[in-house]
């Protein structure tokens, strides 16, 4: 049975409203607590290690939600998920993770992620993270997602962070085949002392295979963010990384993109922009009459949007 | 309705004070349009700024239906019933047009989105597009002329309005600037084109920082011509002579 802690981060996550539809599961406190697969989208417990194994025939289409939620204190939860999307699946997959921590103790969530996108599949996964608790306990997430883009399939990841978690370490790696296409959107939000880093690392392995990163960020208060995205073609891929952060307060940035080609075709770009909001921005919005907090809220909320 | 009252202006350049305005006297009444032209640098969008209280003045009043809201924020006199339309409207990474036509008139009674439409925009086409780079000058500058027209404040004042407007939508902007304009509001249009300057009731020349001539069309187009003219010309070389050294 979901409480209604347990509804309340499924929405915010997953912006679910009680059990989610499609196949789904749930995990919480360290625990698988409900689970439905259907014909064609099996999903069930990993035998060697914590975790699950979603397997999507071929040529399936559908919605699969695996949220993770914590509501414990001094928690740490450690999952290795699989997910196998088969050749010319189409699915949506929504995962994420959102702590509420009651105590002073840590609460942290360490997914780490292998996904297959096989030859002609689509996907478009997506992960929110959210924290919350009153008493100062630590929420940290960890997310680690490994992904094969086949020949020919497509990928598309929304990762989004906005405030709320104290630490995070996020790593993503991908390869991408031949006539393969990956394209990734990262939304971070640190205020207070909360520090985030991400590390992208892409490989374009062969010819027509693309990837677009695009990484918007705002850090405000103290708070401290890095980002390094890395991608790297082996043939004739084409391939833009694109970050961009506003910085506030007493925040720090540090963004350090890399792009590197080992072939003679490939057309890599990237662009990195460190910058305050701009004064002009500000000032048109308050020319409508808004107030500068609410002009600065309206810039940030599009932004990251 | 809105009156600048012997404004003074400086700004800050490389940590030096450098003087904008002097004594500027204007009085922009209710049901009056009005055009403020004068050639380049010499001020005009800095009287815009002054007005919304971009730029505060060194010395002087500004005051609206008789209160001085010298001391007024941006926000406030907007809220009050002023707007601005800028000259060079900033660019919004992920902001979609709707967003910004929906704040323009959450303060004011104004227009919905309708107003794309009035300018020749699509609101289908425009709603969602994001004002980034992806839109092109004369998009942007439309869009902040519809922004304008939702917000619907009493004092109008477009910096510029047709600059990067193309030849077939100038018409359309011309009518869309007259009919909005109403009994009840004072439209100031900063420009340097003609047809602008022939719809108005009254033209204010602005020169090296300060209202040098005000008045109908008749009286103030000679003025005009002649601040136009370089003011060198006559120790410049003859254009014929510099095409007689161009290889031909
Ligand atoms: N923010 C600023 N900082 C420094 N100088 C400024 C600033 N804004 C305007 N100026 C200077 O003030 C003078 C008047 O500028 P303003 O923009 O008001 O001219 P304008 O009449 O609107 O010109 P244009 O026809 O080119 O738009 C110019 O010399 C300009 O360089
Ligand atoms: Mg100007």
């Amino acid at each position: 049975m979901l409480t209604a802690l347990d509804k309340k981060l499924l929405q915010e996550i997953a912006d679910l409203h009680g059990e989610p539809p499609g196949a789904f599961n749930i995990r919480k406190d360290g625990e698988g607590i409900e689970r439905r697969s259907l014909e064609g989208i099996e999903i069930k417990p990993k035998k060697d290690q914590p975790g699950i194994e979603v397997i999507v025939a071929p040529g399936k289409e559908g919605t699969v939600h695996i949220p993770v939620i914590l509501t414990e204190t001094d928690l740490s939860d450690l999952v290795y998920n699989k997910i196998d999307i088969g050749e010319q699946a189409n699915i949506t997959l929504v995962a994420g993770c959102g702590i509420h921590n009651p105590g002073t103790g840590n609460a942290q969530h360490d997914g780490i992620h292998e996904i297959y996108v096989r030859k002609g599949a689509r996907l478009v996964y997506t992960e929110k993270h959210f924290g919350e608790g009153e008493k100062g306990g630590k929420k940290v997430l960890n997310p680690k997602t490994v992904l094969y883009v086949e020949e020919g399939a497509y990928a598309e990841l929304e990762l989004v962070q906005i405030r709320g978690v104290d630490h995070t370490t996020r790593v993503t790696e991908a390869e991408v085949q031949a006539g393969g296409r990956l394209v990734m959107y990262e939304r971070l939000l640190t205020d207070g002392e909360q520090s985030a880093n991400s590390d992208v690392l892409v490989k374009l392995m062969a010819e027509e295979s693309t990837a677009r990163i695009v990484s918007r960020s705002v850090a405000q208060g103290h708070s401290r963010q890095s980002f390094n995205p890395r991608l790297l073609a082996y043939g004739p891929g084409r391939g833009h990384v694109e970050c961009d952060s506003i910085i506030m307060d007493q925040a720090t940035v540090r963004s350090v993109p890399e792009i590197w080609a080992e072939n003679s075709e490939a057309e890599l770009v990237h662009e990195a922009a460190i910058g305050k909001i701009a004064g002009e921005q500000l000032i048109k919005l308050m020319a409508l009459g808004l107030t500068e907090e609410e002009a600065e809220e309206a810039i940030i909320s599009g932004f990251l949007k | 309705m809105l009156s600048l009252e012997n404004i003074y202006l400086e700004l800050e350049v490389e940590d030096q004070k450098v003087p904008i305005l002097q004594d500027v006297n204007l009085n922009f009444e209710a049901g009056k349009m009005y055009a403020l032209t004068g050639p380049n640098g010499s001020g005009k969008s800095s009287v815009a700024r002054v007005a919304m209280g971009i730029y505060r003045q060194s010395s002087g009043k500004v005051l609206y239906n008789g209160e001085d809201i010298s001391n007024l924020g941006i926000s406030e006199r907007a809220r009050r019933g002023i707007g601005y339309a800028f000259q060079h409207p900033p660019r919004f990474k992920g902001m979609p047009v709707k967003d910004m036509i929906e704040m323009a008139f959450k303060y004011s009674d104004g227009y919905d989105c309708q107003v794309l439409r009035d300018i020749g925009l699509c609101p289908d086409q425009y709603l969602e597009r994001t004002l980034d780079n992806s839109l092109s000058g004369g998009e942007i500058k439309r869009i902040e002329i519809a922004t304008l027209l939702a917000q619907n404040p009493r004092v109008r004042i477009f910096d510029e309005p047709e600059a990067g407007i193309d030849l077939w939508s100038f018409e359309q902007l011309i009518d869309v600037i007259g009919n909005s304009h109403r009994q009840d509001t004072t439209t100031v249009v900063i420009s340097h084109q003609e047809k602008i300057l022939n719809m108005v009731d009254e033209i204010v020349l602005i020169r090296e920082g300060t209202v040098s001539m005000r008045g109908s069309r008749e009286e103030i187009w000679p003025q005009i011509k002649e601040s136009a003219e370089c003011p060198c010309r006559k120790s410049c070389r003859l254009e014929e002579e510099i095409y007689a050294d161009c290889p031909r």
